[in-house]
């Protein structure tokens, strides 16, 4: 199932539990009495149709529930910016809600750079992305990291853009 | 996407025992032997490589080498008679392919008698315009094994430079032509031999974005290829032993980088040394005792040292950011590294107790990959400097030079006297890699054969 669908499911299901909260903190009654059972027969579903998301702690729960698995570097940096903060709060969040459930932070580098010291890079990479979610409360051992450096670029060309891809750190789960 | 970690099966191809080359006593010729002072002791030749070498424009004529009598011959050709033109042919190749003289192989040159070869028709060769002449021989022994014979002579003079003679087992007659190229090259240069020499290397298959990167040796001249790993886990940077006895490697096996130490003769692989964080950039000293590797500890890295057998590292280097790599010296008192402890990938040198560290490079752009020289003189690294080229500069950092030009050189290895570097080359676009050489002069430039894509070559020493 794409993403964005369970994006979009996960988003009614909140939506749901907030207009929930909101009559529990409204306790008038209702201005008419729901129709009694049988009078009409179009309103009976199966509940087979209900939506099913993924299964809770799933690396698809995960990538469902965070803004993204995957945040971005300049060339030759390491630093977590902004953007970045963001979504490493997502996955910490998303690891608060499971923490039986360690994670694996692979780092990349793009192709411009040698080989060594691009595995250095990636490490370098890697553990920033781990320094940051330690930093907001999850433990150091529920994440391992592993350098690729220039070995498993996601974006093929060689141009700014496609290195601008690969220079990223990817949170996995570990399932 | 899932998490690679699992161990995947890994079959490790064992190679065959050492290979060997005997020297062996061979007849005199019947030419006066001119007195034997390496062409470099009579002076004009030492010194850099540069336009005033006279030897490069040398014609060295090397007919066929016959046999006394063709007997079948597990070696290439099937009998010693087709064998001695396949011997020819490669000190041919060997001479012509580093742009070293004017050689003129078996193919273009009448073939000669068994007795001609230690008894040189000089006023034939005169005619031919030829400088130089390799003669050779192939005899069947004992066993299957092959007796190799070579000769030169200086035809102008009339007289008998250089012979040797080798011992070889069919698998190995290669080696015997290699040595006959070294024993030319030598006595003409008065540089040291390198062509009986071999190379490991990361063969490369497969999509871009995911490459199948395998360990594998050749020659020095991309003949007896061998895959060793079966690619199922990354395998990156290979080095040679100095005793070719075992190959040091980066390999994903266990799921992140680690140094393995493989075992030719036996196949198996061992662990260089066990941690949980990720080891890389294997080196070994020049005497094989000692190992350098990097190890990245909380996102640093930094180079450590520690006994080839095994032991406790000790760490070289201790600053924030990345210092990886490093190269010895030839007599194993130096090592030259990389550090971006000033910012941005640069050179430096230090004892190898890790003490008088030194940036050495100040050239403007970034020096990566050092690679000193087995003869001492120079450093070869990696100029980053918008695209990426092989340049060399002297240990003190001075006379830089760029010797190649292209989008992506990268990672020099010098060959076993310091006269050639190979690199590996990357496409832009498609990425593919391939290894070429190229030597001091940035003159002669040439990619090696290899069955597939080819990165991460490393130059192993003279075969024992």
């Amino acid at each position: 199932m794409p993403p964005q669908t369970n994006r979009r499911l996960l988003f009614a299901t909140s939506a749901i539990a907030v207009s929930l909260g909101l009559a529990a903190c409204s306790p008038k009654p209702p201005k008419s009495l729901p129709p009694a059972p049988g009078a009409t027969t179009t309103t009976t579903m199966p509940e087979t149709t209900a939506p099913q998301g993924p299964v809770p702690g799933s690396q698809e729960d995960f990538i469902a529930s965070v803004t993204s698995d995957t945040i971005h570097f300049d060339t030759d940096m390491y630093n977590i910016d902004a953007t970045s903060q963001q979504i490493l709060a997502s996955q910490a969040q998303w690891l608060a809600r499971y923490p039986n459930k360690n994670i694996t932070i692979e780092g990349h580098c793009d192709e411009r750079g040698t080989r060594e010291y691009n595995l250095a890079l990636g490490d370098r990479r890697a553990t920033a992305a781990k320094n940051y979610l330690v930093g907001l409360g999850v433990s150091p051992s529920r994440i391992n990291t592993v350098s690729y450096g220039k070995e498993r670029p996601v974006a093929l060309g060689s141009n700014e853009a496609a290195w601008a891809q690969n220079r990223r750190a990817v949170t996995i789960t570990v399932q | 996407m899932i998490v690679r970690t699992a161990l995947a099966a890994f079959a490790l191809a064992a190679l065959p025992s050492a290979a060997w080359a005997q020297a062996t006593a061979i007849p005199a010729s019947q030419a006066p032997a001119a007195a034997p002072t390496p062409a470099a002791d009579a002076g004009g030749l030492t010194g850099s490589v540069s336009d005033e070498n006279a030897w490069d424009d040398i014609g060295i004529a090397i007919p066929a080498f016959p046999t006394n009598v063709s007997v079948p011959t597990a070696a290439d050709g099937g009998n010693t008679e087709a064998l001695g033109r396949n011997l020819a042919q490669v000190v041919y190749n060997d001479l012509k392919n580093n742009g070293l003289f004017k050689p003129v192989g078996p193919d273009r040159l009448p073939a000669i008698s068994f007795a001609t070869v230690t008894f040189p028709q000089f006023d034939g060769w005169r005619g031919r315009g030829a400088d130089m002449l390799v003669q050779g021989f192939v005899k069947g022994g004992a066993n299957g094994s092959l007796t190799v014979g070579c000769y030169l002579y200086d035809v102008q003079l009339g007289k008998e430079l250089a012979r040797e003679g080798y011992v070889v087992a069919p698998a190995d007659w290669r080696r015997a032509a290699h040595k006959c190229a070294d024993m030319v090259y030598s006595r003409l240069t008065g540089e040291s031999p390198f062509f009986d020499s071999r190379i490991a290397y990361i063969a490369e298959t497969g999509p871009k974005g995911h490459r199948r990167k395998q360990l594998a040796v050749m020659d020095s001249d991309g003949a007896n290829h061998r895959f060793i790993t079966n690619g199922q886990a990354i395998a990156l940077t290979p080095r040679y032993s100095p005793d070719y006895k075992s190959i040091m490697y980066l390999s994903y096996l266990a799921g992140s980088p680690s140094i393995y130490v493989y075992d030719i003769g036996t196949g198996h692989q061992r662990l260089l040394f066990r941690t949980k964080n990720e080891t890389i950039a294997p080196r070994w000293s020049p005497d094989g005792k000692t190992v350098l590797f990097s190890m990245s500890t909380g996102g640093n890295t930094n180079i450590y040292k520690m006994p080839a057998a095994g032991g406790s590292p000790v760490q070289l280097t201790d600053t924030p950011g990345i210092n990886v790599g490093g190269s010895f010296s030839p007599d194993g008192s130096k090592i030259v590294f990389e550090s971006d402890r000033s910012g941005a990938q640069q050179c430096y040198v230090m004892n190898a107790d890790g003490s008088n560290q030194h940036r050495i490079s100040f050239f403007g752009g970034r020096c990566a990959t050092p690679e000193w020289s087995p003869r001492g003189d120079l450093i070869a690294f990696t100029h980053i400097g918008g695209d990426f080229r092989i340049g060399v500069m002297t240990p003190g950092g001075g006379d830089m030079r760029l010797l190649t030009d292209s989008w992506q050189d990268e990672a020099p290895t010098w060959s076993p006297n310091g006269r050639i570097i190979q690199f590996f080359r990357t496409a832009k676009g498609s990425g593919q890699a391939s290894i070429w050489q190229v030597d001091l002069t940035g003159r002669n430039l040439r990619r090696l054969p290899t069955p597939v894509d080819a990165s991460d070559p490393a130059w192993g020493p003279v075969l024992p």
